[in-house]
């Protein structure tokens, strides 16, 4: 397992050493948030970010991305027939992704890659893609712990993980792909105090304590209350009363699911510009009435409640569920953060966890 | 500000209590420091739940259409305002609204403070009088409400309560507030190449959510034309060109319609300024017609009323 | 099922070959589809209950029940209610005009447990086209023998909009091997149609309550509108059918067709691929929320 070490000057010249075999993608500052761009000569990277407000999973599942196309032009002999849109899938780096958005892909393969049908695009991109991630204590307040965030040292859906230790990183290759990400970017071994720090700040994440600056008075639980939902049978819960109060502000936009790096919905539409035609996938929310809406006119989800239920119950229950690796949600606070009407998965989330229980709800 | 909240709450309990109201449509606490949650109550007990301070920013008024009950609802100067236009659009019925009134002196914004406190995160505020007092792990900042308003709040020139069945205070001053909006100015200082390539690059970054369409109280449309799809109108995709066409578009609709609540700036999870298109009509209506939306329970919508001498020198 | 290594998403190029208008008002039509790769047939094997995505280019696609049984060869039948955007463009299309499929899609109604047992067929409207398949299939001399008594139960609104007119003739034979009964929910004065045999004028449930009374060895398949559902479902229990012997086909609104797309949702089901097909077993377990 190689492990490299970069003074704190010395990680984006390293970094930039990718950029001969991989488009790399980098956190950048745009405007008041961040985001991730290919790192070209008009970007400056930004690897003291905390958080992008869009999450990177686009760089394997992007909003837009055509997938067939076709001509309609009848004097073609392969008219009307569609083909899959001619495309390569270079070798791309992630470098700064959060170990959060890392197992978020995690969460998404197995909507993509399944036992029966996969997704081609998925998965071409997906094995072209190496993430490099950055793991620092900086939590903040809207964030917590799921089965499938483990904290801010959390390495399990990394290929490199570099651990941020102020006056440098250190670079630890987790495979195959790492280590060659690794070799490819140079760097010194690392010095046994190094190591131990890296060690030592492991330990002290482990213990979670309150990152500084809760929310509340009361302390909020950094691990989503969701023990109790495995055992909850799932009809009574479907059932349940609270889902009219929990959905009674939701204003139905599309920002909780657009900004979630495990939603996977997406609605497939045909475009044609003269006789050129592309069928392309984009990004839908559940959120949306047409998203369920037949063309008779029937919504099975027509009112607001059973839309906001759907959302929670397929991410804490249904997943859960089906595929027994923990619920669909890595704790980024995203939808926390940024839910106009501020609905709090942390709450709906205890609420269905205590369901069945007289539980004391605590006041806000 | 926060004097209302018991003033607030009191009248909620009285309006629940008594019957007059069906539900009662305020703001409670929300799970974060700068956040308030609308809520809709249905019973008097609940009443004490309600809070008023200025992070009550959401307009309440997308909460009252589509209701057919009897509707308590807490208003502020835009709030009323589009009441007041949804109620000559037929979309909420005057006499089965209660409107308590609060004078306003204008909303927080928390873009603001997330630009003015970067990498600091509040852990904690507190209201008092015009001051909010923030917590952060590193120390407490106090600030003037006042100096950190969400933009249509800077220029709001009806803070008080165009319609009101009660009021929880007496009427607030009317800022002096410029004859246009101060980025409506700055749009028309450009030339039209400057304001295009203004626009391309302030709506680049829209990941068409919807989230401004759909805290708009005024887009009741029951399928908005994005979502039709005979004929389809705009494509799906991200393309910038469809992008671009959804908020011009958006914008047109609102013309003389839009009561400049900000709603669609304060739900946007890009801080995406899309309130600029529909100020710089607000702007127009007013310099060509005089024409300020939701102010009048009796004068028809702008675009739904003549009179001889509007312009009309766009007949060529 | 689409084979593991192929594009899901990529249809096979297929020709109308014929458009039947099933029903009097036009808004009904079969349409008869071959590959224009004769080879993709192999590849298309299906078993009657399941599913396909139309294609048509430049609109989109559309998600619809296979109406021909495995057992007719060369050719696809699929039966298409115009009502949206690409069912519509598709009504309006010409035989020689080229379409794509995908598929088969879904699963199919449960043929190893219907094997050696009576099985009852009640449908109604246009969502007979699977139950049709169904039919052909199990009264094809090859398979007819592995079941026991077939009895049907088919309902519209009139006459003329009852669907394969050609085939109810053949069932409603004395060698077809199945107990047919056709109903309408009333008989129109002026019916362009009057059919040799005879026909039930009466709701498909009172039909079931008189001619569906034995539930011993026996499954139900089920496919039709939601007011048929609600009222057919008391009677067969009524009759002593358990939930588990009643198999439906749902319907919801559908993209990708193979489980990825999320919106077909019945809780943590997806009709498009954990169904369409369901029992009521099964049913009665998830969320109601169809």
């Amino acid at each position: 397992m190689r492990t490299r070490y970069y003074e704190r000057d010395a990680f984006p010249p390293a970094v930039a050493e990718l950029r001969r075999a991989y488009r790399v993608f980098v956190p950048v500052r745009r405007g008041d948030f961040h985001a991730f761009a290919e790192w070209d000569d008009s970007v400056r990277p930004d690897f003291d970010y905390r958080k992008t407000r869009v999450p990177p999973k686009g760089l394997v599942f992007p909003q837009s991305e055509r997938l067939l196309v076709f001509s309609t032009d009848e004097r073609d002999p392969e008219h009307d027939i569609l083909r899959e849109a001619p495309k390569d899938f270079p070798p791309q780096a992630v470098v700064g992704i959060r170990p959060y958005d890392a197992m978020a892909f995690r969460v998404l393969e197995v909507n993509f890659d399944t036992p029966e049908v996969r997704d081609p695009w998925w998965l071409r991109r997906r094995e072209a893609t190496t993430l490099i991630g950055l793991a620092r204590a900086d939590e903040d307040a809207t964030m917590f712990r799921t089965e499938n965030y483990a904290g801010p040292f959390d390495e399990r859906g990394l290929d490199v993980i570099v651990y941020d230790l102020g006056r440098g990183y250190l670079a630890k290759a987790l495979g195959e792909k790492g280590e060659a990400a690794l070799a490819a970017m140079g760097g010194d071994e690392p010095a046994a105090d190094a190591l131990r720090e890296v060690e030592e700040r492991i330990a002290r994440a482990a213990t979670p304590e309150l990152p500084a600056g809760r929310l509340r008075a009361q302390p909020a639980a950094p691990e989503l209350p969701t023990g109790r939902l495995r055992a909850q049978p799932v009809v009574p819960l479907f059932e349940a009363e609270f889902w009219d109060e929990v959905a009674a502000p939701c204003l139905n936009c599309g920002v909780c699911t657009f900004l979630c790096p495990t939603c996977w919905c997406f609605d497939i539409q045909d475009e044609v510009r003269k006789q050129e035609g592309d069928r392309i996938r984009n990004w839908d929310s559940c959120m949306f009435p047409l998203y369920t809406l037949h063309a008779s006119g029937h919504n099975p989800r027509g009112k607001k409640t059973q839309r906001v239920r759907n959302r929670f119950m397929h991410k804490l229950k249904y997943y859960l569920d089906k595929y027994d690796r923990g619920v669909m949600c890595v704790g980024c606070g995203r939808c926390v953060e940024a839910c106009p009407v501020n609905i709090d998965i942390r709450e709906v989330a205890a609420r269905m966890n205590g369901f069945g229980e007289q539980v004391e709800r605590h006041d806000r | 500000m926060t004097d209302y909240t018991d003033r607030l709450r009191a009248a909620a309990r009285r309006l629940l209590g008594e019957g007059r109201v069906d539900c009662f449509i305020g703001y409670r606490r929300g799970s974060l420091p700068l956040a308030a949650q609308p809520a809709i109550l249905t019973r008097a007990e609940q009443a004490d739940s309600l809070i008023w301070d200025p992070s009550c920013g959401m307009n309440l008024a997308h909460y009252a259409v589509g209701r057919a009950d009897r509707i308590g609802i807490v208003a502020t100067g835009c709030v009323s305002r589009s009441l007041v236009a949804l109620a000559l659009e037929n979309q909420v019925a005057r006499e089965r609204l209660y409107i308590v009134g609060v004078p306003c002196t204008g909303m927080l914004d928390a873009g603001a403070l997330r630009r003015r406190f970067p990498g600091r995160e509040a852990a904690a505020a507190a209201y008092e009088g015009p001051r909010v007092t923030i917590a952060f792990a590193d120390g407490n900042e106090e600030l003037a409400v006042a100096e950190n308003l969400a933009r249509p709040c800077r220029t709001c020139a009806h803070p008080n309560p165009v319609v009101a069945d009660e009021m929880l205070g007496e009427p607030v001053a009317s800022p002096a507030v410029p004859a246009v909006p101060e980025e409506a100015a700055a749009a028309e200082a450009r030339s039209a190449a400057e304001r295009w390539a203004y626009f391309c690059e302030a709506f680049a970054h829209c990941i068409r959510c919807y989230a401004c369409r759909n805290a708009c109280p005024l887009c009741y449309c029951p399928t908005c034309f994005v979502d039709e799809s005979r004929p389809q109108w705009v494509g799906k995709s991200s393309d910038p060109t469809d992008t671009r066409t959804f908020h011009f578009l958006r914008a047109l609709h609102l013309a003389g319609r839009c009561t400049d609540c900000g709603a669609c700036e304060r739900a946007c999870p890009l801080d995406i300024p899309v309130r600029h298109l529909t100020s710089r009509l607000n702007a127009e209506a007013k310099a060509i017609y005089g024409f300020e939306a939701g102010l009048d329970l009796e004068e028809r919508p702008l675009l739904d009323r003549y009179r001889p001498e509007d312009l009309n020198d766009f007949f060529k | 099922m689409i084979a593991r290594d192929r594009n899901p998403y990529l249809p096979y190029p297929v020709r109308i070959e014929e458009i039947i208008t099933e029903t009097g008002d036009h808004s009904l039509k079969t349409f008869k589809l071959v590959f224009l790769d004769p080879a993709d047939e192999a590849r298309f094997a299906f078993l009657p209950g399941q599913f396909a995505e139309i294609s048509v280019a430049g609109k989109g696609e559309i998600p619809i029940g296979i109406a021909s049984s495995p057992t007719e060869k060369g050719y696809l039948l699929f039966t298409v209610q115009k009502m949206g955007v690409v069912t519509s463009h598709l009504h309006s299309m010409r035989p020689g005009d080229r379409l794509g499929l995908r598929g088969p899609l879904g699963n199919w109604y449960p043929w190893e447990r219907m094997e050696g047992r009576n099985v009852v067929i009640i449908g109604g409207g246009c969502a007979f086209s699977t139950l049709r398949s169904s039919i052909v299939y199990m009264t094809d001399p090859s398979r007819r023998p592995k079941f026991k008594r077939l009895t049907a139960v088919y309902g519209a609104r009139c006459l003329s909009l009852l669907l394969y007119s050609d085939r109810l003739d053949e069932w409603k034979g004395e060698k077809s091997g199945i107990d047919m009964h056709v109903t309408v929910d009333a008989m129109q004065e002026s019916e362009p149609r009057t059919p040799r045999w005879q026909c039930h004028v009466g709701f498909v449930p009172a039909v079931v309550k008189e001619k569906i009374k034995d539930p011993t060895d026996a499954i139900v398949i089920l496919c039709g509108p939601p007011a048929m559902l609600k009222f057919t479902l008391p009677v067969l229990k009524e009759a002593g059918f358990a939930d588990g012997q009643i198999y439906l086909s749902l319907e919801n609104r559908m993209k990708c067709g193979i489980g990825m797309c999320g919106r077909c949702n019945v809780g943590g089901k997806l009709v498009c691929k954990d169904g369409p097909v369901f029992s009521l077993a099964e049913l009665g377990e998830l969320p109601r929320e169809t």
